[in-house]
């Protein structure tokens, strides 16, 4: 399943573009996402266990299966205010 | 009224917004830019959102806030791009018949914003350094970084 991951703030900045593509094998899950961010963006590797994923509008556990279609966001700890 | 936007915020308005015959409490919160912290002098902050995200979880916090409390209206602005000190960020108004409810209802509006609202802020430091600011990333980092 082909994945474009939004990303934002620092890891937007470390990683020098507001995406990555991701080419994963379903089923996929948030955790899945993760370890390929890592992977894919060596730069993201060292913040990857503190980064938020959002799928759809919603904040979603390494368990969760991200199904087709749905947009996946990752970032770091919100800091608005 | 939920809105994120680049303009400055008309406080304001947003008072006159909330304003209701059935309200005999009005709070508003306002969020603006800090010179110092933990002893470093601040310049300017970088706001950036997940705008679609962002006013998913507003709306979520709202409905949460009026089943808590008896919320007569509400509105919350939320600025974002390049702000100079003293510049309003945020700006989170509430009425209610009471005031009780109103200091409540903006305090858990504030609060739960800044915790789960996907906004993020970058400090751009007197020393010309500049920083995200993500908290708790770093503890959580195999190498944490500084920049």
């Amino acid at each position: 399943m082909k994945l474009a991951v939004q990303l934002y703030a620092r890891a937007r900045e470390l990683a020098g573009q507001d995406h990555v593509e991701l080419d994963l094998d379903e089923p996929v899950l948030v955790g899945d996402v993760r370890q390929a961010l890592a992977s894919t963006v060596p730069d993201l590797a060292p913040l990857a266990p503190g980064l938020l994923i959002a799928v759809g509008t919603d904040y979603a556990d390494d368990g969760i299966v991200v199904s087709d279609g749905k947009t996946v966001a990752c970032f770091p700890p919100v800091s608005g205010g | 009224m939920i809105q994120l936007t680049h303009d400055p915020i008309d406080t304001q308005q947003l008072t006159e917004s909330v304003r209701d015959n059935a309200a005999g409490a009005i709070v508003v919160f306002l969020g603006t830019v800090r010179e110092l912290t933990d002893g470093r002098r601040t310049l300017a902050l970088d706001y950036e959102a997940y705008p679609e995200m962002a006013e998913a979880k507003l709306e979520e916090l709202v409905e949460t806030a009026c089943q808590r409390w008896p919320v007569t209206r509400w509105g919350i602005v939320h600025r974002l791009g390049h702000l100079a000190l003293g510049d309003v960020s945020v700006a989170v108004a509430v009425s209610c018949p009471h005031r009780d409810a109103a200091f409540e209802a903006g305090r858990f509006l504030i609060d739960t914003l800044k915790e789960i609202v996907p906004i993020w802020k970058k400090e751009n430091f007197s020393d010309g350094s500049t920083e995200w600011v993500h908290p708790g990333l770093d503890s959580k980092t195999e190498n944490p970084l500084t920049g």
